[in-house]
């Protein structure tokens, strides 16, 4: 009898070993699922925080903006509208006054300051034009 | 200034911009409208003066006051007359803006953040190739509008053989431009998508006619608002990208307004080469007879009239007529006649031309209607005086299917009592189509110079009383 149990407790003792070792392994692949979640959950949010699909849903928004409001502008001040948007599309000032505005010298800065200039034509020109047009419509005395 | 603060303080400009799109759908809320656009842009420059990389106020400074200087006295002195043409200036001046500021940030990545020189992202240097490629087509293309509102150039359409094949081509090659850059980040690339583009522009303009620029400058309108939108994705600027969509969008919709005026798509037009204003006189002029007037005539038949619709088209600009055509519908204001005006969508050069140059000449714009309000009036009124119009009162347009501009909307003059057309000559229009409306047993032709001719009126007005 005792034979037996000793091989008994053996074998329990090489079983409890064995189911050691796979839950070691188990527990090593649930890591490596639990890191490659993680990675892949890291992945998603930089998709999501990629400026690139921000951007793209800032403009596809914008053009339905301008489709509607576009729309509702009175045929009769067209010209107005042409000359308008002419003068606020010169916002790419902003552009220009960065690439203009360090200290040192370069061809970035010549070709940002003469982008300023010309936006400037532009943005001062085109609300004065506009201006003129419209101070003369008017209605019936 | 926080970045967080200045991108609210971007956010609050772009709203200014829409609401000054937003004030002009009715004239009286439209001034306001601009004061909005002003305030936009300041709120935009100030803001980005205020970035910590800006330091160098100076130059800038110097920079916003001479273009400013230039910009004010252009703004002060141009003609309305000339406004067309002004236009297509200033979009050529964003085109080319665009492709600086494009230059800028390949030049200076790091100013934008957008890499290093030599290892610029990708997508940057993809949204930088197309912002530089419409800019620059905007610049050259607005160039040659210019040239031809202006009269510097033909206003006839330029056709050459295998013309759309030289255009393909060179898209391909800008298309292969673009690959280059992306791959190599070399500035012989950059340099070679601007010269393509550059080309392009030119091409792309020149085998269009003088009458089809009301959709050519509101095309312009539209790619200078996209060449904007391309900088702000490559400089991810939120305010650019959606100032440019606005203008983008609003230059889309003037064009396919005009290309709906003149029953085109939007394709034919850009391909070109329609009509051509030395296109023969009228052919059967010899087999039938006009009828023809005298100014003072005309004065006896508006004077006795209870309505007159007057149909301005770009023969009043060209001859500047609207001051004395103003004078002559007051006249007879005060005589008792209903004068109204008619407008056609494409009349003129470009799309709300007539009804400017109307309000330099102070009409009320109550009195000015387009084509949707007044085109069913003409049957009860007495009296339509078409003044420098040919094409747009057309009636072969609907029913001549043969006709180069049949399916066009045009005004039905003929529909009423009398029609006076003052013209200088039996030339065609544009379209070098006959016009049958001179030939009706209603209408009488009043030839010579139309400021000339309502100055004669005004005077055999005067005459009567």
């Amino acid at each position: 009898m005792k034979g037996t149990e000793s091989m008994d407790s053996n074998t329990l003792a090489g079983n409890a070993v064995k189911l050691a070792e796979e839950i070691q392994s188990v527990s090593l692949k649930a890591i490596t699922l639990a890191e490659e979640a993680n990675t892949l959950a890291i992945k998603t949010t930089e998709a999501a925080n990629e400026p690139f699909i921000f951007l793209v849903t800032i403009f596809v928004l914008a053009v339905f903006i301008g489709y509607y409001v576009v729309w509702s502008v009175t045929p009769a001040l067209h010209s107005p509208l042409m000359a308008i948007t002419n003068a606020i599309s010169s916002v790419i000032i902003v552009g220009a006054l960065i690439s203009a505005g360090p200290l040192e010298w370069n061809l970035a800065k010549i070709f940002g300051l003469i982008a300023v200039v010309l936006a400037s034509i532009n943005i001062f020109g085109g609300f004065i034009v506009t201006q003129r047009m419209l101070q003369m419509f008017r209605q019936k005395r | 200034m926080s970045a967080s603060f200045s991108a609210f303080l971007y956010l609050l400009s772009s709203v200014c911009f829409i609401m000054a799109l937003r004030g002009l759908s009715s004239p009286k809320t439209s001034r306001m409208g601009n004061i909005y656009g002003i305030s936009g842009m300041v709120i935009a420059v100030l803001t980005t003066v205020a970035l910590p990389g800006v330091i160098s106020f100076g130059t800038i400074i110097i920079g916003v006051l001479i273009g400013g200087a230039i910009g004010t006295l252009i703004a002060l002195r141009i003609e309305m007359t000339a406004l067309p043409q002004l236009v297509a200036a200033f979009h050529s001046l964003v085109g080319l803006a665009a492709v600086f500021v494009a230059g800028a940030a390949f030049y200076s990545p790091e100013a934008y953040g957008i890499g290093v020189i030599g290892n610029i992202k990708v997508g940057s240097l993809i949204e930088m190739s197309i912002g530089t490629a419409i800019g620059a087509i905007t610049f050259t293309g607005s160039i040659i509008a210019f040239g031809k509102l202006q009269g510097l150039v033909s206003g006839k359409p330029l056709v050459y053989p295998g013309q759309h094949l030289v255009n393909l081509s060179l898209g391909v090659l800008l298309a292969v431009a673009i690959i280059w850059l992306c791959i190599a980040q070399t500035q012989s690339a950059f340099w070679a998508i601007v010269l393509i583009s550059l080309l392009l522009g030119v091409l792309i303009i020149v085998p269009i006619g003088g009458a089809d620029m009301p959709v050519v400058v509101s095309m312009l309108n539209s790619y200078s608002g996209w060449a904007a939108a391309g900088i702000g994705f490559t400089l991810e600027n939120p305010l650019l990208i959606i100032i440019g969509a606005l203008v983008g969008s609003s230059g889309a919709i003037l064009s396919y307004i005009m290309c709906k005026g003149m029953n085109r798509s939007f394709i034919n037009v850009i391909l070109g080469g329609f009509g051509g204003e030395t296109a023969g006189t009228v052919d059967n002029a010899g087999d039938q007879a006009v009828k023809q007037g005298a100014a003072a005539d005309a004065a006896f038949i508006m004077e006795q009239a209870s309505s007159v619709i007057i149909v301005p088209g770009y023969g009043m600009a060209v001859a500047q007529a609207q001051h004395s055509l103003a004078e002559m519908a007051n006249f007879l204001g005060e005589r008792g006649v209903n004068v109204r005006y008619a407008i056609h969508p494409v009349a003129g050069r470009m799309p709300g031309h007539m009804n400017v140059l109307l309000a330099e000449a102070n009409v009320p714009y109550e009195n000015v209607l387009e084509l949707d309000e007044i085109n069913h009036d003409f049957a009860s009124n007495e009296v339509v005086f078409v003044i420098g119009a040919n094409d747009t009162v057309n009636p072969s347009a609907k029913t001549e299917k043969s006709s180069a501009i049949y399916g066009m909307p045009v005004l039905n003059v003929e529909e009423s009592g009398t029609v006076l057309v003052v013209k200088r000559s039996m030339a065609s229009g544009y379209a070098g189509v006959d016009n049958p409306l001179f030939f009706l047993d209603n209408t009488m032709m009043l030839f010579g110079d139309a400021k000339k001719m309502c100055e004669d009126i005004v005077k055999a007005l005067k005459g009567t009383h």
